[in-house]
């Protein structure tokens, strides 16, 4: 049920010369190549996955920003502790460094996990060596010793420690690995040393291939494992179980039969790492934090993986088929029946929202996955997407992105606090989905907007489960009428700017 | 099917549902090799008592959920109460993402600060092209009145020199001349976020104060201090100096920068102090701080420059106000107008009424060095009892402060000062000397749901409840406020404890 629309790209280009003028010339320049318009693609014969037009929208990216243009990019540590390992819940995370890394991020991604925390399970704890001045001089390896002791102590249900290294850690020469290796001898349990100091690469991204690379190197082939395989065993990998995503996923693929052995790292446990190489196949959700991981399970263990995209019912029913297919005509079977079992709910749901939310324009800036990935949920709803870009996105991404969004749409990498707030201003969506640094600015000028990191709270956004929540959730940040109260009546109310409308 | 879309069920009731608890415990059960049952249960008691107490206290270096953050934040927070002022962090860009976003989570409101986004090169070579580049930058985009730099620990361990670098990148036109760059060097593994806001105030002041010329007038300074109420609590301040008609001068003040309309328009920079204002501070009679552990450093580089000063810790109350205003009345000569009079006996009126329900009520207090002092003092004042009052970022100054508060009570005689202490001990603690009550922020939420401790949030960080920051709990007015607070807590206590039908509902009482 795809839509067909044209965004304005002329207009679009407009926009970006004029927010590029605001820059020093040096640094227009710089940031010209992470701005464009989405063009239509010359050869037609290539198709996107959901049958709409594919378009080209590649620009530079994994560079580094710009200093004092207010990237909204976080870090490597961010990317590890906050992403990758952080839900992991029954290892013990230490931020190992000064106390602040752990306490900004500390419960602040909603991985949500089962378990009793504090006893064997840690997700929403922070765990930090909190340096001090003594640790930067003498370095920290000596401390890490006695906190790996005394976590042992502590917590002795855990069944391993991964150590997420801060700025200082590399740069003191602390040999955090000896450490590891020393104490995972003596305590006898999975102890894994990340380098993901915030330094490290030019955004979060450098920090998911580091945590990947570090379960390859300190997890996987660890241990023996007595797990029996079965043909339908498979893994979902890069869903983090935001606002319990993961769950809604799982759901559905047990609905169609299949059996997931792994969830990483959603509510994972480290003995799913450990057991996920028997799978029969990688179904990876956010591609850009942890298809790194895949291709080494593909290239050792002979693990096929496959993207999939749970958001929204024209994206589930192809992705379920996709997903089916690998696994024979029972459960295409399968597959077929949950999407004709499912298909009431969505037209209902779909009946109620879409005359509410039918047109409206949205511009999206995510991490890595989403700004593509939840295309076609919108327009399941009936709803246009104008704008979108990627934090920390690399060339892979935008070349996949063309398979979701039209031409015409405005496409911005890294972005810059200057230039998004000018986008949305000029541009005047109806709805801004982006990060809680984004949201309060937006609001301020009266455009309705949703967290599309944390689900504002809310989710999960997964399969059909999901679809009726972000339903729902876009149509109470655009319906409410909180926005036709801006303007005082005895203020007479200022004519807009018309250029944006057309 | 639980989902449907008359009644769209959303993570709170959908994962109570069957299909999903079902789901829950198979892949529990088959997938998670979890630890067993009853190891769980006999952790889950064991952490209870005192032998774990023991071992938890003993621990010398492992830090569990503390409850202070790292010295740029402080900076960031002090900087956003100047007129005008973009907030510039030296070093890697991670910390500014998280600097920004733990601001907006508490005030709900656009927090602005740029990073220098130093990387590996930087690292090898030090930070002083990232200077260079991003206040060129900074000040084009932003169009900031002033821009004030601090540090994160990565510039400061390879020792990056601010103020060579700023000079620099002027030298380069990256801002103009002119234009007012102050700084402090902010080092995340010295302090917390309370000696950040220190060090970044008295950048400032140094900035606009030094070789200046003083010519002493009869007007004082006022430092607010880090502070997550500051939206009401400096409005009240200044409404209270109004009233007395005293010259004064708000030296870093956040209340407009964190609390802006919503009218169509983004204001990036909204209120704080005027840059001319701060230069103008120089000539005040006296500079008082409102929060002492937040200002040592700023408050004796005023006394060098001549100033009379005086330090508060976070007054709350009637007699913690009545200092507050004795203090200003001394210094300024102005009378304390009959309009706090009655304001004060308005809420010595609400002690009264409510004394009976405040009396002996046990509380643990965890937050900043001021906040404990303020709440510890304000709870005796009332007749309740402060038993574990806990500051991660508290020093031994402190702990001789909260020693001397607690002797000079009946009430606190029970107290006991925890210093360097994170909230994994005081979970010990809470269950080994069970409380009535918990004062602190949202972090003690864990807290109330492991040893059913009623948590009432009064400290930053809010996160999970809405706009108490709007509202001040300095003053008289702000005594209503925190009283209310506490108050709610105890009777919404008092109900869930006695409301079951048939069984304890005997002393439902309709009024209390």
């Amino acid at each position: 049920m795809s839509l067909d629309y044209k965004n304005d790209g002329a207009f679009h280009e407009k926009v970006i010369e004029e927010v590029l003028a605001a820059y020093p010339e040096k640094f227009a320049k710089r940031r010209r190549k992470h701005l464009t318009v989405a063009k239509p693609v010359a050869d037609a014969s290539e198709t996107a996955e959901d049958g709409g037009t594919v378009t080209e929208c590649s620009v530079k990216s994994n560079i580094k920003s710009l200093p004092g243009v207010m990237t909204i990019r976080g870090c490597a540590y961010a990317g590890s502790k906050g992403v990758v390992w952080g839900p992991v819940k029954d290892m013990v995370h230490i931020s190992h460094g000064p106390v602040g890394c752990g306490q900004y991020s500390w419960s602040q991604r909603r991985n949500y996990y089962t378990g009793t925390t504090g006893i064997d399970t840690f997700v929403t704890m922070q765990f930090t060596s909190d340096f001090q001045e003594r640790d930067i001089v003498f370095g920290g390896d000596k401390k890490l010793v006695k906190i790996i002791d005394e976590i042992d102590t502590l917590f002795p249900l855990a069944k391993g420690v991964t150590v997420q290294s801060e700025c200082p850690i590399g740069l003191i020469g602390d040999d955090i690995e000896a450490v590891a290796k020393k104490k995972a001898k003596e305590i006898g349990k999975t102890i894994v040393p990340v380098r993901c100091e915030g330094f490290r690469g030019v955004s979060q991204s450098l920090g998911h291939h580091i945590a990947n690379d570090t379960i390859r190197d300190w997890v996987l082939d660890k241990k023996e494992s007595d797990y029996e395989p079965t043909p339908y065993d498979v893994n979902i990998i890069g869903d983090y179980n935001i606002g319990g995503d993961a769950w809604a996923s799982r759901h559905l693929l047990e609905q169609i039969g299949l059996r997931v052995i792994a969830s990483w790292s959603g509510d994972t446990s480290l003995a799913e790492i450990e057991r996920a190489p028997k799978a029969k196949l990688n179904l990876i959700h956010c591609y850009r934090s942890m298809n790194y991981i895949c291709r080494h399970m593909e290239e050792k263990y002979g693990v096929a993986w496959m993207e999939y995209n749970f958001f929204g019912p024209s994206q589930i029913a192809a992705s379920l088929r996709k997903i089916a297919k690998q696994f024979g005509p029972e459960i295409e079977e399968k597959a077929e029946q949950v999407i004709l079992a499912n298909q009431p709910l969505v037209d209902k749901i779909i009946a109620k929202y879409r005359p509410r939310l039918e047109g409206k324009t949205v511009m999206l800036y995510v991490g890595g996955l989403r700004p593509r990935h939840i295309v076609t949920a919108y327009e399941d709803l009936g709803m246009k997407i104008v704008g979108a870009g990627y934090e920390f996105a690399h060339n892979d991404d935008y070349q996949r992105t063309g398979h979701y969004v039209r031409e015409g749409t405005l496409i911005y990498d890294d972005v810059t606090g200057y230039e998004l707030d000018a986008f949305i201003q000029r541009v005047r969506p109806d709805l801004v989905g982006s990060g809680i640094k984004e949201k309060y600015p937006v609001q301020k000028l009266g455009v309705p907007f949703r967290q599309m990191h944390s689900w504002d709270y809310s989710g999960p956004y997964h399969a059909y489960d999901g679809f009726a929540i972000f339903a729902r959730d876009m149509d109470l940040a655009i319906n409410n009428p909180v926005w036709g109260l801006f303007d005082p009546p005895w203020k007479a109310k200022e004519t807009p700017v018309l250029e944006a409308a057309e | 099917m639980p989902q449907s879309a008359d009644r769209i069920l959303d993570h709170a009731p959908l994962f109570r549902e069957p299909e999903y608890t079902e789901l829950l415990a198979r892949k529990r059960e088959n997938f998670e090799c979890p630890a067993s049952t009853a190891d769980i249960e006999a952790q889950s008691e064991y952490s209870k008592g005192w032998e774990y107490r023991e071992k938890n206290l003993a621990r010398e270096a492992l830090v569990i959920n503390p409850a202070k953050a790292c010295q740029p934040l402080g900076a960031v927070f002090a900087a956003a109460g100047f007129e005008g002022t973009l907030s510039f962090v030296h070093g890697s860009q991670g910390c500014v993402a998280y600097y920004r976003s733990h601001l907006a989570r508490h005030f709900k409101e656009p927090a602005s600060a740029v990073s220098s986004s130093m990387t590996e090169d930087a690292a090898v070579f030090g930070g002083l092209n990232n200077m260079v580049d991003g206040l060129a930058n900074a000040y084009s985009l932003y169009d900031p009145k002033m821009i004030a730099v601090s540090t994160t620990c990565m510039a400061e361990v390879i020792g990056d020199d601010l103020h060579a670098f700023i000079e620099t990148s002027r030298q380069k036109g990256s801002v103009p001349q002119e234009f007012d760059v102050p700084f402090a060097h902010t080092p995340a593994f010295v302090g917390s976020h309370v000696d950040g806001y220190d060090n970044m105030v008295k950048g400032v002041v140094e900035h606009f104060w030094e070789g200046k010329e003083r010519q002493p007038n009869d007007t004082i300074n006022i430092i607010p201090g880090f502070d997550g109420f500051c939206v009401g609590n400096n409005r009240e301040l200044k409404r209270i100096l109004n009233l007395m008609g005293v010259k004064y001068t708000m030296v870093q003040d956040a209340s407009d920068q964190y609390d802006t309309p919503s009218d169509g328009e983004f204001r990036m920079y909204y209120g704080g102090t005027k840059l001319e204002d701060v230069a103008a501070a120089v000539n005040a009679k006296a500079t008082l701080s409102m929060q002492h552990y937040c200002t040592r450093k700023v408050l004796d580089y005023a006394a060098d420059k001549g100033h009379m000063t005086a330090s508060f810790r976070y007054p709350l109350g009637v007699s913690a106000t009545d200092e507050l205003l004795l203090k200003i009345a001394e210094l300024t000569g102005a009378a304390i107008p009959e309009e706090l009079t009655l304001e004060r006996g308005r809420l010595v009126d609400a002690l009264a009424d409510s004394q009976a329900y405040l009396h002996g009520k046990r509380f643990a207090i965890f937050g900043d060095p001021d906040f404990v002092s303020g709440v510890t003092r304000f709870l005796m004042e009332c007749g309740a009892e402060p038993v574990h009052c806990l500051a991660t970022n508290g020093t031994k100054p402190w702990v001789e402060d909260m020693e001397a508060l607690l002797a000079s009570s009946p009430f606190g005689a029970d107290g006991k000062v925890w210093q360097g202490k994170d909230l994994w001990h005081l979970r010990s603690l809470l269950f080994t000397e069970p409380v009535d009550f918990m004062i602190g922020s949202s972090y003690g939420k864990y807290l109330e749901r492991d040893t059913n401790t009623p948590l009432i949030r009064l400290a930053f960080p809010i996160f999970d409840r809405h706009h108490h920051h709007r509202f001040p709990l300095w003053g008289y007015q702000g005594g209503l406020r925190l009283v209310t607070t506490i108050l709610d807590k105890i009777f919404d206590k008092l109900d869930a404890d006695s409301n079951e039908a048939g069984k304890t509902d005997i002393s439902f009482d309709l009024t209390r």
